[in-house]
């Protein structure tokens, strides 16, 4: 085996074919940097949630006189219910799971919210009166939520327990179809690379079949014949998926931490490293399609 | 050597057999002529003996080898056995007389010693040392056969198979080739050779075995190219 040989080969096939060669590399290109978003947005997620999670609270919402009449037969709720509240929170056995609690009444709430929806002409219609006055607990595993709200859903007096969570999953599950549609994408711009590999890879074949024909009759044994054509074919690829690497590396260093890190100071949002553990990922996706797809492209026009 | 025995080969669509029935046995250093018409069944003979295909029925040997049974990944290590040259020489135009040379062995992954030694050597047997670094565009018909020869022995191997390699030659270059193809019989190696050339067979009287129609008609050693005409 001379590997000095098959390189030159190798440098040989692809001058000749340069144009399909670009091609190739620039969908490979393209495909991966689109599994490299998703990657990304999947990254975020993930920081995302440790991030919230942990400061996300259940709310004891308890009942207030505008309250449906279904949940909150009595109407407002009396001083006996926040005692009872207090005294469940405070007991052996809910005590254990919860860092920290505190109680938000009427005028406080009101505060939060005139404050939170200042720029709302909402805000111009609401009293004091309709917001519930709020238990805000914080638990030490944001998991055990449910304990919480089984023990005060559907005690009297009490509107809605919530765990916040409920509302990022939300967010989150909009971040997951946005990556689930860059997958999507990078899927079909995959397939078209891989059919794209291969009918480059015969082209290739048959502008050098007065070699291959050489090659076969002296006895070059079929690996020898293949292997600059599965090179070339790995060789733009691991071109096209370092590209989408440095595409990857770009967005998180101008988008993600030159832009939406300076507009929403308080996330914390995916950074370089993040984007260089994908980049083997990317490299190993890209050579591999390539060398499996020029590999069976070559094995169909060479049989012996 | 070559041992070919009950050789039928039918090709898909076609009316009768290209091969029908062939037995023969080709001795090691023998120099053979196959004569026939265009048709008879030449090429597909030395397809054959090459493994580019296998009969339908019947049994060739070669060099010790079952050709029918040979799985596919052994067949190249096989052809390295045999040295082929073709009327139309398959030289690579883009490569000079010795990388042309130099390209079989570096396909078979010949060391760049070997090959250094190597290519010179057999470009001196054939007689173009000189034009070791000229383009096939640069040389004759003969020369580039000749360079063809060279790529051909530059192994050293067994048996060398010649389909008309004087086809496209003018008759006293033929008779350079012939002499050259004669060297090489007697340096030992089997040579079997297609040719419609009258001339060259009868004047070497040496081994016919003429086809007609997929079937040996004749088998005669000492022979001239035939007695129609």
């Amino acid at each position: 085996m001379r590997f000095s040989f098959v390189f030159s080969e190798m440098g040989i096939a692809i001058r000749r074919n340069l144009s399909m060669v670009i091609s190739v590399i620039l969908v490979t290109f393209i495909s991966l940097t689109f599994v490299g978003t998703a990657g990304l947005l999947q990254q975020q997620i993930g920081s995302m949630k440790t991030y919230w999670y942990d400061k996300a609270q259940v709310a004891i919402y308890l009942c207030t006189k505008t309250s449906p009449a279904e949940v909150c037969p009595q109407g407002e709720a009396s001083q006996d219910v926040q005692d009872t509240v207090t005294q469940r929170l405070e007991s052996t056995t809910l005590a254990p799971y919860i860092d920290k609690y505190y109680f938000e009444n009427h005028e406080q709430a009101y505060k939060t919210f005139q404050k939170e929806f200042k720029d709302n002409s909402v805000a111009k219609y609401v009293t004091p009166a309709q917001l519930n006055e709020t238990f805000w607990v914080n638990l030490k595993d944001p998991n055990q939520a449910p304990i919480i709200i089984e023990s005060f859903n559907g005690l009297s007096g009490v509107e809605e327990v919530k765990d916040q969570r409920t509302y990022l999953d939300q967010i989150f599950s909009i971040l997951n179809v946005g990556s689930l549609a860059a997958l999507s994408i990078a899927a079909l711009m995959l397939f078209s690379a891989v059919l794209l590999i291969s009918t480059t890879i015969r082209l290739s074949a048959v502008m050098r079949r007065r070699e291959i024909g050489i090659m076969r009759l002296v006895g070059a044994s079929n690996f020898y014949i293949q292997l600059p054509f599965i090179l070339e074919g790995v060789v733009a690829g691991v071109i096209g998926s370092l590209l989408a690497g440095g595409a990857i590396l770009g967005i998180v260093q101008v988008f993600v931490q030159g832009f939406l890190v300076k507009q929403l100071p308080f996330t914390s949002f995916v950074g370089i490293p993040d984007a260089l553990a994908l980049l083997p990922i990317l490299v190993l996706t890209g050579g591999g399609l390539a060398a499996i797809a020029a590999a069976s492209a070559i094995r169909r026009y060479l049989r012996v | 050597m070559i041992s070919i025995s009950q050789v039928t080969k039918q090709y898909k669509g076609a009316p009768r057999a290209a091969l029908e029935e062939i037995s023969l046995e080709i001795d090691k250093g023998e120099f053979v002529f196959l004569v026939g018409a265009s048709g008879s069944g030449k090429s597909s003979l030395m397809r054959m003996i090459l493994r580019e295909d296998i009969p339908s029925s019947g049994s060739i040997h070669v060099l010790g080898e079952n050709l029918i049974g040979i799985p596919n990944r052994r067949v190249p290590h096989f052809r390295r056995k045999l040295g082929v040259v073709f009327q139309d020489f398959r030289l690579l135009p883009n490569k000079t007389a010795a990388q042309n040379v130099a390209f079989s062995l570096e396909v078979i992954g010949k060391s760049r010693g070997f090959i250094a030694e190597a290519v010179p050597d057999v470009l001196r047997l054939v007689g173009l040392e000189d034009k070791a670094n000229s383009l096939p565009s640069e040389l004759s018909g003969g020369e580039q056969q000749r360079i063809a020869l060279a790529r051909a022995i530059v192994n050293k191997p067994a048996i060398l198979l010649a389909d008309e390699p004087t086809g496209n030659l003018d008759p006293a270059t033929s008779m350079d080739i012939m002499a050259l193809l004669d060297r090489i019989n007697l340096a030992g190696t089997t040579i079997v050779m297609a040719t419609h050339d009258r001339g060259i067979v009868d004047r070497g009287q040496k081994r016919v075995i003429e086809l007609s129609q997929g079937k040996i008609i004749r088998d005669a050693r000492g022979a001239s190219y035939g007695d129609k005409e």
